[in-house]
Order: structure tokens, then sequence, then C-alpha cells
């Protein structure tokens, strides 16, 4: 009886019928088809799960969105004295926040130049070679034009955000952050 | 009219879920890392369509699930 029990209900992967099968599966029976039936359901239960979790994500990006439009443009800030520059140098500094490294190069005599430090792909600090005209981020090699911060090579998807300034006499101020998606 | 599948047929139907609710999921993996380099490039003006995208994607799913869960509902 209890094997008649086994034979309609459970289903074999070789169809071979029960007392056929090796011992251990008379002993536990396995409905592959039902079981195949189940982990599908169960696994388009997780995926509407992980859905719901990109709904999220999106929300988030929206409201730190709304959130950075509501805070306005970063005040204009005294970053560096022209004297303390000389040509073909670069020096860093903290822009709009301590928490955002930027640099500031001078290629040449009437040339002045700042961008974000933070590489566009994982946030390392971007090196400048000045003599090379570009930027180099030594985690992936990275490669960012001077010029203008476009990428040259490597993996970063965006350029290198450009920090504006303006000069009053000696004084050198950033006065705000140029994001980009391209140049 | 409400019908019971047999069990083949219900594997089938899963299967079909299963493949429609994998490309709601791509479409919002892809639209939410476009969203991403977007906001991060400055573009604001991309993140709320995207997420009422997104939800949109949410609710067919969430009505795909439906439909899955009503499969095993005894009549």
């Amino acid at each position: 009886m209890v094997d008649q029990d086994r034979n309609y209900s459970s289903k074999t992967p070789d169809d071979k019928p029960a007392p056929e099968q090796p011992q251990w599966r008379q002993d536990f029976p396995i409905d592959v088809p039902q079981e195949n039936y189940v982990s599908r359901r169960e696994f388009t239960k997780f995926l509407v799960l992980i859905s719901g979790a990109f709904v999220f994500g999106q929300g988030w990006i929206t409201w730190e969105n709304w959130r950075r439009g509501r805070r306005g443009a970063p005040p204009m800030t005294k970053i560096a004295s022209l004297d303390t520059l000389p040509v073909g140098g670069s020096l860093v500094f903290y822009y709009p926040s301590a928490n955002e490294p930027c640099l500031l190069v001078r290629p040449d005599e009437k040339t002045l130049l700042a961008y974000s430090q933070k590489c566009t792909h994982l946030s390392c600090a971007v090196i400048p070679e000045v003599d090379k005209n570009r930027f180099y981020c030594p985690c992936h090699h990275g490669l960012f034009a001077m010029d203008d911060g476009r990428v040259l090579a490597g993996p970063p998807p965006r350029p290198l955000p450009k920090i504006t300034l303006q000069i009053n006499g000696n004084d050198i101020y950033a006065t705000g952050v140029e994001l980009r998606t391209t140049t | 009219m409400k019908k019971n599948f047999t069990r083949a047929q219900k594997m089938v139907v899963v299967g079909g879920i299963l493949c429609f609710v994998l490309v709601i999921d791509i479409i919002q993996l892809w639209l939410i890392t476009a969203t991403m380099n977007s906001y991060l490039g400055g573009d604001s003006g991309v993140p709320l369509p995207a997420f009422i995208v997104s939800i949109i994607c949410f609710v067919l799913n969430l009505g795909l699930l439906k439909f899955l869960y009503q499969l095993d509902r005894p009549l």
C-alpha cells in the first residue's frame, strides 16, 4: 500500500518503477517535477523581491537628487594664491566640503585648471601628470585629459567633475562644481 | 472561468511567468544603472521618470506574482 502511494505521489528522473530504484530513493522518494515546479516558483518570488529592491534604489536616487537640487550652489571659497602655485605644479584642496579632495593644476603661466580628485570609476585619487597633460588613476589605469577632464583610457564612465575658478588679484577662488556625463 | 491546471501545464505557466519577471528585472537593472550614471553626472531630469517606470515594472511583477499564487489555490 505504501509503495503504491509512493508510485502515485512521486516521479523519478528515469521513470523506472519503484522496486527498480536504488534503496536510498525508495527510502526518501523525491518527486522531481514537483521539486522543479516549486523551485521555479520560489525563484520567481525571489525575483519579484529583487524588483522591489530596484524600486527602493530608484527611490533613494530620486530622493538624493531632490535634496541636491534644494542644496543650491556651493559657496565661493578661496583655495590658493597664485604665488604658491608654480608653473607645472599642482596642489590638493577640498571643495565644496572637507570630504571632497580636488586638484588645482597650472600647466602654463596663464592657465589654471581644477578638477575633483576622485576617479569617476571607483573614487580612487587621481595623480596629475602635468608633463604628459593628463591625470592618471593608479587603481585601474584610468587616464583623463588635463584640458577638459575627459576620459582618455580605462574604465571610468564619466569625465572628472570640473571645479570652476575665479581669480581675484593674487587669490584663486573655487566657485562651483560642474558635474558632467560627457565633455 | 477558472480551471484546475495539470502539473505539466502549471510547469509551463510558471516557466513563462519566470521569463517575464526575469526580463522585467533586467530592464530595471539597466534602468537603475543608467539613472545612477546620470545622477552622478549631474543630470537632474532623469531620476524621477526612471523611478516611475521602475514602479510600473514592479507593479507588473506583482501582477504576475498574484497569478502565480492563484495557480496554486484550490478551486
